[in-house]
């Protein structure tokens, strides 16, 4: 293996005020039908390797593909959501070109005539001054097709197929049902392009689990972004070449891949240089992108009509059904939402900033205030998710917990501090906040009995407080209720403590 | 009461007769697959129409229906009775080979559609027949394990690609064969060796299972001797398929009661006038002429009829069909089934591809999927694949028009007679000529077949007669057929292969390939 130099990058500041960068972002979406795009076999990820296969996905001689209804039902409604128009009449494409991973040696997909297509979507990103900005992204198409297996390289120091030992090749994910959802060049959003980038992968995320359509787990593959990324002088001038950057799996990847390879394209042209056009591999750990195959010959796929495969030819009328299953559309749910819950405007920018709004949403839901909701989801279990470095949504809580949590607060049973210990245990997976209070004995003790003795040592040990009190010097129960706190571990119900100091020195 | 009895020869015996005695007891099915058996072990090795024949699965399978039979279950009307498979359909745990190196050893784990509604109707799998390779060629000279020689004339070909399913029928080891057609490969076969082929309309019979060669084209269809048996296995393996997106999802048309009845007064016949003259066999223009004036003495009305564009049908086959197979083949690579080559360490996976592809792919294949590649290309495609497409709306067009004049079309089935075994190897566009009456249908999508009409004067071989008939109407190719064989035979004082030699059996007897 050689070892290559590091690319050298320019200050993004730098970068993008002496160029314009253009983005054109491929959505790959992994669809969760039962069965696969073209037969019917399971799709349920984490299975042993080649279990889930049949004749039809291993591509095995004779057999044949027959469309699945259900995935051709779901890119439609992706396709209504994001405002396209449907094709009346369209076919399946071959995609010719050899690799192991791919069964047939073709992949079946969809060429010049998409199921959806002309289509566009809308992004707030808050600018420097925290003003949100509104961003139209055009959608280009959204087609179907089917994924390809999945290839472990073993031996060897790239992990890539190039000396490797030998590979590996797991067939239960070849023909899942993928849409593609493609962007017409993304342009006129300077240095926050990453960050609309990033928005909008967001937003599919959030309105395709609002279809219902896909898990969008981005961590699993079943929602994956490919990054075209350009830089060009000026806003007028044409456009510069693109580099497409794969393997951005997840939402911080997509702004921080971008920004990355910005500042890259932005040194090798700065220097005079002329960008590869090619696609790059973004690598998590050092937050770089590396060469991977030229692009710089026309691709050659010799895609043509699929004979095995009959047109789709939706009826107009079950596509104006469909349409009518649509679920409310973010940018309008968003303000539907802001009036629910008197959320100020930096309050709502920092939820959907967050990601967190469906979090929150669901919280509110199972019976929490939007106050409390947001309170939890912005604050503990964002700085949680940062630490570990996940998505919200990946953490082992769910909303209706959250709201139990702060249910067992609003009746008592625990305070603020106590909450945040149970929490503790809850992401520990030791059960539900119940659960937890049980287990750790984390509940408030307001039985007078308890309380009353501690109260009694408290002041027997504390008599100088005591006078002051019998003096009349109320406030100086917090001194009191202190010791208690700390005798009984935090867990005494301090109105109550407060409430038996008063009765025993007033 | 049936006419075949255990004393006569079985292999003689018709397919319905054979069904109609083994349902009423008068022989077993497992005497009538032994009677096949050992008359493989007798010519197979002057004939060579099998590739892989398991005796003691059709001997199983046999006896399970005289179980049946036997515990008075009711039997369908071709249970019992031996049938040959093309080797390009699966049938699970037989290997399959299409007649190519590159799937030496490939055993299916499943069974083709077509396959599995044979076995549900209790017919007995005798076997997987020699094919050219992947069902490219003509003669089957192109098949990876040796020619099938044709039972009239052993030193000529037996057509192809379903030479075997020919062949065999002919030789008497088989009543009845599953063929494939893409350009021809049930039709001219069937009309070389003086057997009955039916192509179905396209849908009409499923591909699932089928190795395909180019899928807009390829259709399984039944092989025999006879029309009425024909019927019956088209009536067996037709219908709608729901794991074949292209299947067609319509009533299967009466064919049994179309071959029983064979009434042909009214019926409406176009010669096709582009289909003879020059190029044409002289022999095969008097049989192909004699039969229509026989069809017009039973009453059919005969017209002449002009299809313009079949001129182009060639052309434009010889670009759909290496385009769709080039795509097709690419499975064929040694990653997961079949020959590998070079996998010795020292070559990557790409490599392996190329060499694997290089040491199983023949000549005639290696050909096809480099005119299909360059076809499809970018900047060769709206020039070529478009253009032929384009050709081939033109010929269906043509057919249209055709069919709202008259109610069948005819024309020779080949231009000429079985030719002689490498006569033509040299020369691919001599060898495509053979299929130039034959792919019209396969463009267009009809329903279409061949039946035998006589020998040809000049050298004592068998003639066919197609017959085309519009999408779904495939009871009428029965119907002509069935009309030409009874006045044919009365004619002949029996079945044409009646005229077939005794073929020369050779010395070595036993044990089947």
């Amino acid at each position: 293996m050689t070892t290559t130099a590091p690319d050298l990058v320019v200050d993004y500041d730098d970068a993008v005020g002496r160029f314009d960068p253009v983005l054109g972002l491929e959505v790959h979406v992994e669809l969760n039908t039962a069965s696969k795009m073209f037969c019917g076999c399971s799709t349920a990820f984490g299975a042993e390797p080649n279990t889930q296969v049949c004749p039809t996905c291993l591509g095995l001689p004779g057999s044949l593909p027959v469309v699945n209804e259900t995935a051709v039902e779901s890119a439609i409604r992706i396709g209504l959501a994001l405002n396209c128009s449907i094709a009346r009449w369209c076919r399946f494409a071959r995609k010719n070109y050899f690799y192991p991973d791919q069964p047939k040696n073709y992949q079946i997909s969809q060429y010049d005539e998409p199921i959806a297509y002309d289509g566009w979507a809308e992004v707030e990103v808050p600018d420097d001054e925290g003003v949100l900005r509104t961003y139209r992204i055009e959608i280009e198409r959204a087609h179907m097709e089917e994924d390809t297996g999945k290839s472990l390289h073993v031996g060897g120091a790239t992990g890539r197929i190039h000396g490797a030992d030998h590979s590996l090749l797991d067939y239960n994910r070849s023909g899942v049902p993928l849409i593609e959802i493609v962007t017409r060049p993304i342009e006129g959003a300077g240095k926050y392009a990453p960050a609309v980038a990033r928005a909008y992968v967001a937003m599919l995320r959030d309105l395709l689990r609002g279809l219902g359509v896909s898990d969008v787990r981005m961590e699993q593959g079943s929602l994956r972004c490919d990054a075209n990324v350009s830089l060009r002088p000026t806003p007028d001038a044409p456009l510069g070449t693109r580099t497409e950057t794969k393997n951005v799996n997840s939402l911080r990847s997509v702004e921080r891949a971008i920004r990355y390879e910005i500042t890259r394209q932005a040194a090798v042209l700065s220097d005079g240089g002329r960008v590869k056009q090619e696609t790059r591999h973004w690598q998590e750990g050092p937050g770089t992108t590396s060469s991977g195959r030229s692009k710089e010959q026309a691709e050659e796929y010799r895609y043509f009509p699929d004979p095995d495969l009959v047109p789709v030819a939706p009826a107009p009328a079950w596509v104006e059904s469909l349409r009518a299953t649509l679920p409310e559309p973010p940018a309008k749910r968003l303000r539907r939402i802001s009036a629910e819950w008197g959320f100020s405007e930096a309050e709502l920018r920092d939820v959907v900033a967050s990601g967190a709004l469906d979090q929150v949403e669901a919280t509110v839901a199972a019976g929490t205030t939007p106050q409390a909701a947001r309170k939890w989801w912005l604050g503990e279990l964002t700085r949680r998710a940062n630490t570990d470095g996940v998505e919200l949504e990946q953490l082992p809580v769910t909303p209706d917990q959250v709201a139990e949590l702060q249910g067992l607060v609003d009746a008592g049973t625990i305070n603020d501090k106590l909450a945040r210990e149970v929490l503790e245990g809850v992401l520990a997976g030791e059960g539900s906040p119940a659960a937890v209070v049980q287990q750790r004995s984390l509940a408030v003790v307001s039985d007078d009995g308890a309380l009353g003795a501690a109260v009694d040592e408290a002041i027997a040990a504390n008599p100088g407080v005591a006078d002051k009190i019998r003096a009349g010097k109320v406030q100086a129960a917090g001194a009191l209720i202190g010791a208690v706190m700390k005798s009984m571990g935090g867990k005494a119900d301090a109105a109550r403590v407060r409430e038996l100091v008063l009765e025993r020195l007033t | 009461m049936s006419t075949v009895s255990s004393t006569d020869d079985l292999t003689r015996a018709t397919a319905s007769g054979l069904a109609s005695a083994i349902a009423a007891g008068d022989v077993s099915s497992v005497e009538v697959t032994q009677a096949h058996l050992d008359r493989m072990a007798a010519v197979e090795p002057a004939v060579h129409a099998f590739l892989h024949v398991d005796g003691e699965r059709a001997l199983a399978a046999a006896a399970t229906v005289d179980q049946a039979r036997a515990a008075g279950e009711a039997l369908g009307p071709l249970a019992g009775v031996p049938v040959a498979l093309k080797d390009v359909l699966t049938y699970a745990g037989a290997p399959t080979t299409a007649g190519s190196r590159v799937l030496e050893g490939w055993v299916p784990p499943y069974d083709a559609t077509v396959t599995r509604r044979m076995l549900d109707a209790g017919l007995v799998i005798l076997g997987k027949t020699n094919l050219d390779e992947f069902a490219m060629g003509s003669s089957t000279e192109n098949s990876a394990y040796g020619p099938t020689h044709n039972p009239w004339d052993l030193d000529r070909i037996p057509g192809g690609s379903g030479g075997g399913s020919a062949a065999a029928l002919a030789a008497f080891e088989a009543p009845l064969a599953i063929g494939t057609d893409t350009g021809g490969s049930i039709r001219q076969p069937a009309s070389v060796t003086g057997t009955v082929g039916i192509k179905p309309t396209y849908g009409g019979t499923s591909r699932y299972g089928l190795v395909a060669l180019a899928s807009s084209l390829d259709q399984p269809g039944p092989c025999a001797r006879t029309v009425l048996d024909a019927a019956l296995l088209h009536a067996v393996i037709a219908g709608h398929d729901p794991l074949d997106s292209t299947s067609a999802n319509a009533p299967v048309p009466d064919v049994v009661s179309a071959a029983r009845s064979g009434d042909v007064r009214g019926l409406k016949i176009g010669v096709v006038r582009e289909l003879g003259g020059e190029g044409y066999q002289p022999g095969v223009e008097q049989r192909f002429r004699e039969a229509v004036d026989l069809l017009a003495g039973l009453g059919a009305e005969i017209v002449e009829v002009s299809c313009p564009n079949f001129a182009y049908a060639l052309p434009a086959y010889y670009l759909i069909l290496p385009s769709e197979a080039s795509s097709n083949l690419a499975k064929f690579d040694g990653m997961r089934f079949g020959l590998r080559t070079g996998d010795d360490g020292s070559h990557d996976a790409e490599e392996v591809m190329g060499l694997t592809r290089e040491a199983g792919f023949g000549a005639e294949v290696k050909r096809r999927i480099i005119l299909g590649t360059y076809a499809l290309s970018s900047g060769y495609y709206d020039a070529y694949y478009g253009q032929a497409q384009k050709v081939r709306t033109l010929v269906t067009r043509d057919f249209a028009s055709a069919f709202a004049q008259v109610d069948v079309l005819v024309s020779p089935s080949t231009p000429g007679t079985a030719f002689k075994i490498g006569e033509k190897v040299d020369d691919p566009l001599a060898m495509y000529l053979n299929d130039l009456c034959t792919i019209p249908s396969n463009l267009a999508g009809n329903a279409s077949a061949s039946f035998p009409v006589g020998l040809a004067p000049e050298d004592g071989l068998p003639v066919g007669l197609q017959v085309m008939a519009p999408p779904l109407a495939d009871d009428r190719l029965y119907r002509v057929g069935a009309a030409l064989e009874r006045a044919l035979e009365e004619r002949w004082g029996g079945p044409l292969l009646a005229q077939a030699p005794e073929l020369v059996v050779p010395a070595v007897v036993g044990g089947t390939k």
